[in-house]
């Protein structure tokens, strides 16, 4: 393997002077001349009929310029094509409680509030939905009128093989419930975005957002104007999560007010109008039943998710799917049944965050398994390295696994940690819990439909010796910008920090799909690779030509360009690009990646495939509190298969971060809901929401497993989201460890630690947990046989429509 | 409007604005000072957080009117003639930023921290920065960067002896 002089070193980012001095530009942050506040009005109502909407005293407030409701942006938008179910502000009805309804832009923030006062909505009420199971109970009044039955937005039936074979071979059948509390985002920046009208037809969007590609889309639909006309800009994000992926009705307001107005119009949302915004965790209902046999081979696995999904569609049906997909990648299932229903209820809308659907059902199986363990007495650590899914391999529903580091991953946090002589063995009140996971690095396919790269890059050479890089992809605090300069840099053998990058503009920019989906690093980094190694060839034949030095034996590094041989005989990097200049014009390369061809070929196949999966192992620590129910995490052990650092220090920030939040989620972090419906938010605000701080946060010890992914830039995997997952399970497997009571819920709050405590007492099973999954309405399933049944990825006709493909 | 007169990094400012502005506002709108940011306007995140005569504060919560002739040091006034200051070297060099939006609320929290205390402990450093919330970071490159920082501050006064 060839030293590397850029990859895996803990550089500083190339933004990171301009984040420490305060220079970079936030959305809220860009004020023009003229500019106009906007404000949204929203909802009072969960659910409702609009009847009316008065704005005429509102427009005559002095400074009010112009007022918008749902009738001037008729045209629905939504992220996916199967979901184009939102309006920029409300049409006919209002679907919760903090649904946009109305705009206004005036000439300062405190006039467009005050004529928000001003504008009258008259509603109907209609029955509030309030839950999934409400959903299930109540098909009418309908929150949508699409979807696959009454209050149902999308149910999925997915077989892959017979898992009730599965389970008649089985030594043992176990069945488990589990809950996973819906929970937000919480980017310490609030989103805004600020629009200006040119009178030569264009408008130009700047926002804080993950997805600036999707955002024009939605622009050019609903503002009927072609695509050339706009631009779209996103703004460094100040945190995403996720929670920035969706195209936004103020995103749309804006661009439109400064349409009417000919103004410069900005819209920064207040902390509680971030919660309305959502886009979270989904609530989710749990049921896996697993057969196993005395060695812990598993034989097959059931497995059902409920979704509460709030008011619109969003990622929903992905995320749906997401909840039955990643199941199969950490350890070896040979039959797998999935069912997932996604209700629509009265509250903020529910999508993507960071793990998007996959650390529900992470935690109902880490725990599960690890129930499974204690059943079989078999360490579960144990018990996972006798399982796993080999490398190179298909799993039970076509996923094709790469590179997987998971055995090292979990070896590493049992010795790091001192498993063996905790597990058990701890006194009363401490305990370990080990979990794992898995995620993927970028989605294998595009939201809409269609053939293109999802990601691009140009590369122009400058006579001065500089590089410029240009991208779509979005940076949101995770390094992408600087992971285009370290891979190009790598290539080109220049100082990364001698490199321009120009990203997220869509009139300046190839398209990147965005920051979404881990992908960015190995969707951007290929395509980065690809467009530098081009440059490269171009000035190698010309610097070859002049040093009288074979094209294979030049070397680009520290700036020069040089025989391998004879490291003396060479010419500075700026010299081969004159020459090549000189000789061919001006130099500049484009490079784009497209994933592989996805393996499975049934409906609903799309979700799951992925370039590389990432792995995972956490040992987590605890402290319980038995007076109190308080559970304390002192330390957290966990070993990420990255298959290899661009930037360890980035790389390490990732995991970090992600403990953090995995923390968050584990034990308080939870979107909780008030009044009788349990439809209003309870107090959207950061005092409110509970989330970690110094004074919570663990102590993390990380590991890196690097084992290089041949489909990743450099072997890279990715790191954003991965390392969240196992963090829930791990604490959940520990408080059980230290104190004998199931919490199959998460946030494992105290309360619920000490009613599983009194429960135990009391000679009740020790558990606080779900204890009934509803009745649903399941589809006919899709039946896929898996590759070892002979399988070729697509689904086996349905008998009673014989001849029909429904793959 | 009313006017008032306060020193802000170090140089003296007269500004007229809103009287309700708070200082967040009269920074940000007025003084263009956006390296100052905003998270919940509500005092409950410190990301507003500024430096007035030394001290720590919510600039959320202050009103613009109570900062006659004080002085305010927010992010812009930390780096010197070009230099940064030790803590956005460190913050730079280690990755205690990420997205960078919470940035400047905890490096002039941390200033303040190093100010009275010198060499404090991993403790002392979490204390200090218990009231501003970071989403990215888990907060512990963070404290690697206080820590390191601290140390070099110490080793230039040591230097300078």
């Amino acid at each position: 393997m060839a030293a590397f002089r850029v990859i895996g070193k803990s550089l500083r980012k190339i933004d990171a002077v301009a984040k420490v001095t305060g220079v970079t530009k936030f959305a809220d942050d860009l004020m023009f001349p003229r500019m106009l506040y906007c404000k949204l009005l929203r909802s009072t109502e969960p659910h409702a009929k609009i009847v009316r909407v008065d704005t005429s005293t509102a427009e005559r407030l002095d400074g009010v310029i112009a007022v918008l409701t749902g009738k001037d942006l008729p045209i629905p938008f939504g992220i996916l094509p199967v979901s184009q179910d939102e309006h920029a502000l409300c049409l006919d009805k209002v679907r919760f409680i903090g649904d946009p309804v109305a705009a206004v832009a005036a000439t300062s923030e405190e006039t467009a509030t005050a004529a928000l006062d001003l504008i009258k909505v008259d509603y109907e009420p209609l029955r509030a939905i309030a839950s999934a199971e409400d959903a299930l109970a109540h098909p009418e009044p309908r929150i949508h009128d699409y979807g696959d039955s009454g209050n149902l937005h999308k149910l999925i039936d997915l077989e892959f093989g017979d898992v009730e074979e599965g389970f008649a071979e089985a030594d043992l059948v176990r069945e488990d419930l589990f809950f996973f509390e819906g929970n937000t985002h919480l980017p310490m920046e609030q989103h805004a975005a600020a629009a200006v009208w040119s009178p030569d037809g264009k408008v130009t969007l700047w926002s804080s957002t993950q997805t600036p590609h999707y955002v024009h889309r939605a622009l050019a639909k609903v503002l009927e104007l072609p695509p050339a006309r706009i631009r779209v800009i996103a703004t460094p994000n100040g945190g995403g999560f996720g929670g920035k992926s969706d195209p936004f009705s103020h995103e749309i307001v804006v661009a439109k007010l400064a349409m009417i107005t000919g103004r410069p119009v900005k819209i920064t949302l207040t902390r509680e109008e971030v919660f309305y915004c959502h886009r979270g965790r989904h609530p989710t209902l749990m049921w896996v039943k697993t057969g196993v046999k005395k060695d812990g081979a598993i034989t097959g696995m059931h497995f059902r998710s409920l979704l509460d999904g709030g008011g619109y569609g969003s990622y929903g049906v992905a995320s749906t799917y997401y909840t039955g997909a990643l199941q199969t990648v950490t350890y070896q299932v040979p039959r797998y049944k999935f069912q997932g229903a996604r209700a629509f209820t009265n509250k903020p809308p529910c999508g993507p965050k960071r793990g998007h659907g996959t650390p529900q059902p992470r935690f109902g199986l880490e725990v599960h398994i690890d129930k499974i363990a204690e059943q079989l007495k078999l360490d579960p650590a144990e018990l996972r390295l006798r399982t796993l899914v080999p490398p190179n391999s298909l799993t039970a529903n076509y996923l094709r696994v790469g590179s997987m580091g998971l055995g090292a991953c979990i070896e590493k946090v049992v010795e790091g940690s001192g498993w063996k002589r905790k597990f058990r063995k701890l006194p009363e009140g401490r305990g370990v819990g080990l979990a794992c996971s898995s995620y993927i690095s970028g989605a294998g396919l595009p939201i809409y439909w269609n053939n293109m790269p999802h990601s691009g890059v140009q590369l122009r050479c400058d006579r001065g010796g500089g590089v410029t890089v240009f991208c779509g992809s979005t940076e949101i605090g995770q390094g992408s910008d600087s992971v285009l300069a370290y891979v190009v840099a790598e290539v080109l053998g220049v100082d990364p920090f001698e490199i321009a990058v120009v990203t997220a503009d869509t009139d300046l920019t190839p398209v990147d799909l965005g920051s979404y989906s881990s992908r960015v690093t190995l969707m951007t980094g290929n395509a980065a690779i690809q467009a530098a190694e081009r440059a490269r060839e171009i000035l190698a034949v010309h610097a070859s030509k002049k040093l009288e030095v074979p094209g294979d034996r030049l070397v680009f590094a520290s700036g020069r360009v040089f025989d391998a041989q004879d490291p003396e005989r060479g010419m500075a990097f700026a010299e081969a690009v004159q020459l090549a200049e000189a000789a061919e014009g001006t130099i500049g390369t484009v490079g784009s990646y497209t994933p592989p061809r996805s393996a499975g070929k049934y409906r609903g196949a799309g979700v799951g495939p992925s370039p590389a999966y990432s792995y995972s192992a956490c040992v987590a620590e605890v402290d319980v509190d038995p007076a109190t129910g308080i559970v304390r995490v002192p330390t957290i052990w966990i070993a990420h298969d990255v298959g290899r650092c661009i930037n360890a220090a980035a790389v390490i920030g990732q995991v970090e971060g992600s403990i953090y939040m995995g923390l968050g989620e584990a034990l308080m972090e939870e979107m909780a809901y008030r009044g009788d419906l349990k439809v209003v938010h309870k107090i959207p605000s950061l005092l409110e929401y509970k989330s970690p701080t110094t004074l919570e946060m663990c102590d993390v010890v990380t590991y890196l497993i690097e084992d290089p992914d041949p489909n990743g830039p450099f072997g890279a995997k990715e790191v954003g989201q991965g390392p969240l997952l196992p963090v829930m399970p791990a604490v959940a497997n520990a408080v059980y460890d230290a104190v004998g009571v199931r919490v199959d819920e998460v946030p494992i709050t105290p309360e619920k630690v000490l009613k599983a405590l009194r429960r135990k007492e009391k000679g009740e099973p020790p558990r606080y947990g779900p204890t009934t999954f509803p009745d649903i309405p399941w589809p006919e399933p899709t039946r896929v046989p898996p590759p070892w049944e002979g399988g070729d990825g697509k689904a086996r006709a349905t008998e009673p429509r014989l001849g029909v493909s429904p793959g | 409007m009313v006017t008032i007169t306060l020193t802000v990094n170090g140089e003296r400012a007269e500004v007229a604005f809103a009287p309700h502005k708070t200082l967040l506002e009269v920074l940000r709108e007025d003084l263009d000072l956006t390296g100052t940011k905003h998270g919940c306007e509500l005092g409950e995140c410190g990301t507003c957080t500024v430096l007035l005569d030394g001290t720590p504060v919510l600039s959320c919560l202050v009103l613009g009117l109570a900062c006659e002739g004080r002085h305010v040091k927010t992010v812009e006034g930390m780096a010197h003639a070009g230099r940064l200051h030790p803590l956005q070297e460190t913050f730079a060099d280690l990755g205690a930023a990420q997205c960078g939006y919470c940035t400047p609320a905890f490096l002039l929290a941390a200033e303040a921290l190093l100010a009275t205390n010198p060499k404090p402990t991993r403790d002392e450093i979490k204390d200090a920065l218990a009231g501003n919330l970071c989403r990215c970071t888990g907060y512990i490159k963070i404290y690697e960067a206080v820590e390191l920082a601290a140390e070099r501050m110490r080793g230039a006064t040591l230097g300078r002896v």
